[in-house]
This record gives C-alpha cells, sequence and structure tokens, in this order.
C-alpha cells in the first residue's frame, strides 16, 4: 500500500500534462460569446441598400437564421462568401447580413459583383450593433433562434467543413425547439 | 547658413506635428475633471483587448481596442463607475475581457486554486514533520532496557 502511494505524485504529473496537452489544442484566439443565450441586442439601424429603411431587432426573429457579420476591408470575408451563397441558395437557410464599420458605397459594389446571400443587411457604420453584439473581428457567423435569441457564434471563415459539421445540425436542432 | 537652417526647421515642426497627432492617448480626449481621466487610465489599463491576446485596451492600436476605449470614454463622461463600466464590457466580450475575473461560479478556481495548492503542500510538510518527530520522541528508535540485555546476549554468545 504505501509502495503505491510513492507513484501518486507520477500519477498526479501525468494527469496535469495530459489536461495541459489538451489544453495546448484549444485556440485562444477564438472566445465564446458571452452573449449566448441572451436576446439579440436592441438596436436601430438602416439597411445597406435602402438608407431610408430602418431595421431592428424584431427582423432577425421569425425563423433560425445565421448572422454574419462582414466587411470590404475584411479579406476572410472574401473567403468565405461563395460558402454563404450556397447556405443561401442550395440550403435555403436565411443569412442577415450585419455590415460592419464598412463603407456603404464599396460594401454595395461588392454584392453587386460578387453576388448577394442575404435576405437583407444591416449597415453598422460606427460598430454599435458589433459591439454590443461583442463582436471583435470580422468574419463572425451567429446562429440566431426564432425568438431572436443569440444561440451560438463562429469566430472565422465558414466553408463546407464549419457548415457539415458545426453550423448545419445546430440550425436543424435549434428549428426542431419550435 | 540661414538658407540651410529654414527647411530643416520646416521639417522638423512637420515631425513634430506627424508625432503629436499619432498620439492618441487620454491628454488630448477631454474630460468634466482630472478625476474621470485618471478613472480612464486606469480602465484601460485593466481591460484586455479581445483582439490581441494580452494588450490592454490601452496599449493595444486594434481597431477594436480604440473602439473600447471610446466606449469606456463615452460611459464615463455620462457619469458611469467603475463596477459599471467593467459590467457592460464583461456583458458583451465576456471575462476574458477583464484582468482580474469577479468572483463567481466560473472562476472560484482559478482564484481559490493556489491557495488551496499552497495549503496543501504546507499541509503534508506539517504532516510529515511531525511524524519524524514523533518517531524520535516516544524512544522507539532507542532501545529498551530488555531490549539492551538481548542484545548483548547475542552479542556474546557471537563470541563464543
Amino acid at each position: 500500500m504505501k509502495r503505491a502511494l510513492l507513484f501518486l505524485p507520477l500519477v498526479l504529473a501525468a494527469a496535469i500534462g495530459v489536461v495541459l496537452f489538451w489544453g495546448l489544442s484549444n485556440d485562444p484566439t477564438k472566445l465564446e460569446s458571452a452573449r449566448i443565450d441572451d436576446p439579440f441586442p436592441s438596436f436601430n439601424l438602416p439597411s445597406l441598400q435602402d438608407p431610408a429603411q430602418f431595421l431592428s431587432q424584431e427582423d432577425v426573429k421569425g425563423k433560425v437564421s445565421l448572422l454574419n457579420v462582414w466587411a470590404t476591408w475584411c479579406p476572410s470575408c472574401r473567403v468565405e462568401h461563395p460558402y454563404l451563397l450556397k447556405i443561401a441558395k442550395q440550403y435555403q437557410v436565411p443569412v442577415i447580413g450585419l455590415n460592419y464599420k464598412d463603407d456603404r458605397d464599396a460594401a454595395t459594389e461588392w454584392l453587386v459583383k460578387l453576388d448577394d446571400p442575404y435576405l437583407f443587411n444591416i449597415f453598422d457604420e460606427k460598430g454599435k450593433l458589433g459591439l454590443d453584439l461583442g463582436v471583435y473581428g470580422a468574419p463572425e457567423t451567429y446562429i440566431v433562434d426564432k425568438q431572436g435569441v443569440v444561440r451560438y457564434r463562429h469566430v472565422g471563415v465558414v466553408d463546407d467543413t464549419v457548415w457539415k459539421s458545426i453550423l448545419e445540425p445546430r440550425v436543424k436542432q435549434y428549428s426542431k425547439e419550435g | 547658413m540661414k538658407k540651410l537652417i529654414q527647411p530643416l526647421f520646416i521639417l522638423v515642426s512637420l515631425l513634430l506635428t506627424v508625432l503629436a497627432s499619432a498620439d492618441e492617448g487620454s491628454d488630448t480626449l477631454e474630460f468634466k475633471n482630472d478625476d474621470q481621466r485618471s478613472q480612464y487610465q486606469r480602465l484601460t489599463e485593466e481591460l484586455r483587448c479581445p483582439k490581441c491576446q494580452n494588450q490592454n485596451i490601452a496599449d493595444s492600436n486594434a481597431p477594436i481596442a480604440k473602439d473600447l476605449r471610446n466606449e469606456v470614454h463615452r460611459l464615463i463622461l455620462e457619469g458611469g463607475n467603475e463596477d459599471q463600466i467593467v459590467n457592460f464590457m464583461v456583458e458583451r466580450y465576456g471575462n476574458f475581457v477583464v484582468y482580474k475575473p469577479k468572483f463567481d461560479t466560473s472562476t472560484y478556481l482559478l482564484w481559490l486554486g493556489p491557495a488551496v495548492i499552497a495549503l496543501l503542500g504546507l499541509m503534508i510538510v506539517i504532516l510529515s514533520a511531525r511524524k519524524k518527530r514523533e518517531v524520535s520522541s516516544d524512544g522507539s528508535a532507542e532501545l529498551s532496557r530488555e531490549e539492551k540485555s538481548q542484545l548483548s546476549n547475542i552479542l556474546s554468545e557471537d563470541e563464543k
């Protein structure tokens, strides 16, 4: 018994080693959103394409949808753009755009040139809604449920793998919740 | 000589304007009083930039850090106290943005862990020290009278 106890430090060190090794695989630049399970922050901002139309948190309710934070100054946003088109057109999932700290003309031109996957675009020139949502860099993609509650956030590019393994299962699950 | 000095003077003054405009520290911001200014400095040093891992928002040049500095400035002018401003940031960006997270169910391990481990170590040291002392004080390491005679018997038997 005493002899077995002598191995205790070794076992402890090995356990700590396993935990720390697992920690290495975590990406420290990906933060968990503090807004998960919170209602979408209230806002009153113009639409990107129609400056006279004002949008609010009521507009993101109704259906489980993706809310994609993008800007023309963000190179990764260009990378994920075709995948957003695919998600919107092929999988029929509503994608709402949050155009974040961008130039209206440049953003409008981008959508004309690259095609428009978005149901509508919130024009957040000053980044106020982005700040309320806890955005710390584009692109970010949120899943908002029917009640307008923020359920999930993905930081970084959305591609086929991310859609298939992370976003789609969640969108399906939240849609079932009714 | 004058011809040489004049362009040099212009160059130096230009350089100084550029340097002055590059500085966006609290000196150029407007506050109602010095208390607010020092509150701003304290808060921007305590809040961590969400984008840059290990810089506070006062140090970082990231756009998000600038936004957060502006927000701190706005909230201070609106009369928010430090707790309110820190809560505002944590609500949006999580405990990540504070170097000293609040004590709650998700952070107690972080706050108490080191103390618990230190206490545990101290207990082990004290216990093992006491064990040693017990061994030497109850005399078990020394031989009793009986044992001594036994020992001398054995030794004398060997001599034969």
